[in-house]
């Protein structure tokens, strides 16, 4: 097996939508999300392990749990 | 998680609008839920009260959260939207605006104090079982009055979208997040 090809569930924020409560970081449980400038909230790729608990709490229901392939991953945070 | 003394502000919150029910000069107290998440934003340019202290948005996730008091369904479009979230916080500083305005009057002793408590914008329910005279002046009561009025309509539209919606919607469209995230919008841009 292509160890890029892995499948991985991780969070997403539609962040124009977002009203930054910051109720999403309150129930991570890795601390993998934080609220940048007061303005939205922001995903950090590397400790979300896509378990959905903000995407549950968002007032706004703006958070999506999606699949990506760790290979995208990496790219993007480059 | 580990819990922070910040996470039980909620106690605050609650007590605040039970306070109000004794003695309505305690109103006052609440003009730190103005000045607090204002001067967080502007100094720092964040949401800190939100973020962390703000009791009424933990007071609206427990009830709604561990009391199971949500349906917790998702809020409408429109309710998001950045015309009716800012449409909200306009006619929430109109509303404010007013009720100073007749606060002034009674400063000016051109009105007598009204011992009512005025439910959104609307209804007003007496309320002088929690007034006991002042040592001031009596438009120092109508501020209280005015005040607590603004808080409890406030209380009320969160408790409602509460059930409807997710336990914290009322952040979605709360006049407080919405003025202090545009004040972190206009002061991170410019730097
Ligand atoms: S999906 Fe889970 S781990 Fe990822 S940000 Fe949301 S709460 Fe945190
Ligand atoms: S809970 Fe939703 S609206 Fe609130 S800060 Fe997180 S992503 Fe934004
Ligand atoms: S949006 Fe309003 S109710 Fe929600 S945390 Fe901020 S100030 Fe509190």
């Amino acid at each position: 097996m292509d160890k890029t090809k892995r499948k991985k569930r991780k969070a997403f924020v539609e962040q124009d939508m977002c009203v930054s409560c910051g109720s999403c970081v309150k129930v991570c449980p890795l601390g993998a999300i934080q609220i940048v400038k007061g303005i939205m909230a922001q995903v950090d790729m590397n400790k979300c392990v896509g378990c959905g608990k903000c995407a549950k709490e968002c007032p706004a229901s703006i958070i999506s749990i999606e699949e990506v392939e760790e290979e995208y991953n990496e790219k993007k945070l480059v | 998680m580990k819990k922070n003394w910040y996470d039980y502000l909620w106690i605050v919150s609650l007590t605040y609008l039970i306070l109000g029910f004794f003695n309505i000069l305690f109103a006052w107290l609440g003009l730190l839920c103005f000045f607090i998440p204002l001067l967080i934003s502007i100094i720092k340019g964040n949401k800190g009260y939100c973020n962390r202290y703000c009791g009424r948005g933990q007071l609206f996730g427990l009830l709604g959260g561990r009391f199971g008091l949500s349906r917790k369904k998702d809020i409408p479009h429109w309710m998001k939207s950045k015309w009716f979230r800012y449409g909200f916080l306009i006619f929430f500083f109109i509303m404010f605006f007013q009720m100073l305005w007749n606060t002034y009057f009674v400063f000016a002793g051109a009105d007598n104090l009204k011992q009512t408590v005025t439910l959104l914008w609307t209804f007003k329910l007496p309320w002088n079982w929690a007034y006991h005279g002042t040592f001031f002046h009596p438009g120092v009561a109508q501020f209280a009055f005015g005040f607590y009025s603004v808080m409890m309509t406030s209380t009320v539209l969160g408790f409602f979208t509460m059930v409807l919606f997710k336990p914290r919607s009322w952040c979605v469209y709360c006049p407080m997040g919405t003025m202090t995230q545009l004040i972190c919008k206009v002061r991170n841009r410019k730097e």
